[in-house]
């Protein structure tokens, strides 16, 4: 299992900006293990979910095609503590983006109130240097399905997101061999 | 179009956010990698902020010319040969390589680049938009 750290995407514009929600439950071991008897989301996952927000952003302006990974994070704050029952709104930005990489600016907000903000490089890893996938595209699939991001997701000419070609190929090879 | 000196102080700004360094550790003598720390991620994050800063478009590349340091035509046994050293002065004008000639091997290479360097492509590149 991989663990995933927002629930969902409310708002995708290719190449410009996304706002996804992340709910902060006591059910969550991370929430209720990390400071025991004062239930704490982990500014450390909070970043992660912040950096899972944006990533997705920049790869699908490169039809997720590029291995992007997060690079380095020049600048992080933290203003508040994510307590369980609180609805965190993840904000993420696209500053700069070109072939070997993307930086963005992203915001953590509890209702009107700044949580955290941070600004992350990403790089495109070669695709020539090594073949190796990052996740294996039929799953990945499943993953941008499960986050919305067809759902939400806009060219900025207003027309949606659709899946890219070679996710769509791998999610049919899955299914036809599933049938077989 | 920017002085010298407003050039130095933008691009200071810039590798202070980028390298988490101090102000006056950002001497134009100072160099990226040796003096100032900067590691091979680095320079994506210094090339976003100086084109924001000076509204300007770094091409890759350009800065720091991967393909004559990989080229097997311009690289025997780790080191550039003279035609290479011909194509990084063209590609680099803005770069003093007295010193990298001397021993050219090309893992020295990003270690030579220094701030002034840096401040020298920026004002090539804002002279070339005015």
């Amino acid at each position: 299992m991989r663990w995933f750290w927002f629930d969902r995407f409310t708002e995708f514009e290719s190449g410009s900006h996304a706002t996804s929600v992340k709910n902060v439950s006591l059910a969550e071991e991370q929430v209720h293990d990390h400071f025991p008897g004062a239930g704490t989301m982990p500014n450390s996952l909070i970043l992660e979910g912040l950096a899972q927000t944006s990533g997705m952003l920049v790869a699908e302006y490169y039809d997720f095609q590029e291995r992007v990974i997060l690079a380095k994070v020049p600048r992080l704050r933290f203003h508040l503590r994510a307590v369980p029952g609180d609805t965190l709104i993840y904000r993420a930005k696209i500053d700069s983006i070109e072939e070997s990489g993307a930086r963005v600016s992203v915001t953590s907000h509890r209702g009107e109130e700044l949580q955290a903000e941070a600004e992350i490089i990403f790089a495109h890893l070669d695709r020539h240097a090594e073949q190796r996938q990052l996740f294996e595209p039929n799953d990945f699939a499943k993953l941008l399905r499960t986050f919305g991001v067809f759902e939400v997701g806009r060219k900025p000419d207003g027309s949606r997101i659709r899946m890219p070609a070679h996710l769509a190929e791998a999610e049919a090879r899955y299914r036809s061999q599933a049938q077989a | 179009m920017p002085t010298q000196d407003e050039i130095f102080h933008k691009v200071q700004s810039a590798l202070v956010d980028a390298l988490g360094v101090d102000e006056d550790e950002v001497k134009p003598e100072a160099t990226l990698v040796g003096d100032l720390g900067a590691e091979s991620i680095d320079f994506l994050d210094i090339v976003f902020r100086l084109e924001k800063s000076f509204d300007i478009k770094i091409p890759r590349g350009e800065l720091f010319p991967e393909d004559i340091l990989t080229n097997a035509d311009y690289v025997v046994d780790g080191k550039i040969n003279d035609a290479g050293l011909e194509q990084l002065k063209k590609r680099m004008p803005f770069a003093d390589l007295t010193g990298f000639e001397k021993n050219p091997a090309v893992q020295d290479f990003a270690t030579m680049l220094t701030v002034q360097d840096m401040c020298n492509y920026v004002a090539s590149k804002v002279d070339g938009k005015a």
